[in-house]
């Protein structure tokens, strides 16, 4: 058999079982690639465990706060005078006049951020509307619509209209309050806003 | 010892024909036309820039491709938000009009699967439009085809970007036809119950910035019978 331009070193010594051994290397080495991109999470969010209570009726009870002012991303406002982060430029269209964005760091009982949020607030004539969707990476979001009156205690109460993932299937009510800080102590923020979420799946919540 | 060289070498080929044929396999194609591109009933079209220094605001770990704007944004640094990123910005109609503003919250998604050509992320829209009301939308975006045709050729360029017209359908689920599922929070679009799809139309990458000019598009179907919001026939 005439030799192949290139394949000269077949016909060294062993040369048939360095073909082979090669072969068997680039078959070993498809079988690795696969199996390390099946066996290897490409994304591995980390995870918080929830710390959830179980109400009286069966619901489930967490808890989230944002620590003001520190857990703030962005306070956008038509006329706020101190607008956030510093070099925000918040459109000037009169259409977005009586919108206010807020989005913010959400963190668990145990003060550990898990999340982010946004807080929409708007004023379409007579109507206010306040939105808060909450986006916790490892489980899901929620969007609530909060009733804009105040109830007794400072709260403001809201439905669950929809969630994803982990929350598609529940239905339930959120509470947000505003919690003055009292510590004294001086790296405390000035406050905090409570979000209480109380869920129930979607056919017992009927 | 030229045994062991040999098999080092076969399995080095191997990992890269390996990765050659998971990049250029013709099994995963595009979807092609939108399933909401050829549907009778009336759409809400919105568009936004896709480039992180053209939103309000853009946020992320900082570490990322894009870059946080404006510079001084808080990042998401914390473990738990890290493959996370937020953005608020200007909504604009069919016409190119202000519409609303919208915030997007985008994650990493752990289903991905490359070996499927599924490079997932999770992500959700809270709109508010205020001649219309409020829309929350649920989706998972594939980002595979954009990776294999506008990513990793601007990364294997000299110049370490890509400049050429992509248009693509992100939306990959969850409901059916791969569209994303839209709820109406306030206003007239409160109750209703909607699918939607998100686009990308991207002229120029850079490997090191992300999208240097790139504009994305909403298109969400209104249930039949529904009160007529402003409407905007999908224009391709």
């Amino acid at each position: 058999m005439a030799p192949v331009a290139g394949l000269g070193w077949l016909s060294l010594p062993g040369g048939t079982v360095l073909l082979k051994t090669f072969i068997i290397g680039i078959l070993l080495g498809v079988a690795a690639a696969a199996a390390a991109l099946y066996l290897y999470p490409v994304v591995d969010q980390h995870r918080e465990a929830s710390i959830v209570s179980v109400g009286p009726n069966g619901r489930n009870v967490e808890s989230f706060h944002v620590n003001v002012p520190m857990d703030r991303v962005l306070v956008g406002a038509h006329g706020n005078n101190e607008p956030l982060p510093a070099g925000l430029n918040w459109p000037t269209d009169e259409l977005l006049q009586d919108i206010r964005v807020e989005l913010f760091k959400i963190r668990n009982a145990r003060d550990t951020v898990v999340g982010v949020a946004a807080r929409t607030a708007a004023k379409k004539g007579p109507e206010d509307v306040i939105d808060w969707v909450l986006h916790l990476p490892a489980r899901g979001s929620v969007f609530v619509n909060m009733r804009p009156e105040a109830l007794d205690g400072g709260y403001r109460k809201g439905e669950l209209r929809a969630g994803s993932r982990e929350f598609g299937q529940l239905g339930g009510v959120m509470t947000e309050r505003w919690v003055p800080d009292t510590s004294g102590e001086e790296d405390a923020p000035a406050g905090r806003i409570e979000l209480v979420t109380t869920f129930v799946g979607r056919l017992e919540a009927n | 010892m030229k045994y062991l060289l040999t098999l080092l070498l076969g399995l080095v080929s191997g990992a890269a024909m390996f990765a050659a044929a998971m990049i250029y396999n013709p099994f995963v194609a595009d979807r092609g036309i939108s399933p909401l591109a050829v549907t009778d009933s009336e759409l809400i079209t919105l568009s936004f820039s896709n480039v992180p220094s053209d939103a309000i605001v853009f946020t992320n770990d900082g570490d990322s491709q894009k870059k946080p704007f404006p510079e001084k944004v808080l990042q998401l640094w914390e473990a738990p938000i890290r493959q996370s990123s937020a953005m608020a910005t200007v909504m604009r109609d069919a016409r190119g009009q202000t519409a609303g503003v919208g915030v997007k919250f985008s994650s990493l998604s752990e289903r991905t699967r490359l070996l499927r050509g599924e490079a997932l992320v999770d992500s959700v829209w809270y709109i508010y439009l205020p001649e219309r009301g409020s829309l929350f939308i649920e989706q998972f975006e594939n980002h595979w085809t954009f990776f294999r045709d506008v990513g990793l050729p601007a990364y294997r360029s000299g110049a370490k970007n890509w400049k050429g017209n992509w248009i693509g359908d992100l939306t990959a689920g969850p409901e059916a036809l791969g569209t994303a599922a839209v709820t109406g929070g306030t206003g007239s679009l409160q109750g209703l119950h909607m699918l939607g799809v998100e686009s990308l139309s991207a002229r120029a990458y850079s490997a090191d910035n992300g999208p240097v000019s790139a504009e994305g598009r909403l298109l969400i179907e209104l249930p039949a019978g529904s009160e007529n919001v402003e409407i905007a026939a999908p224009d391709q």
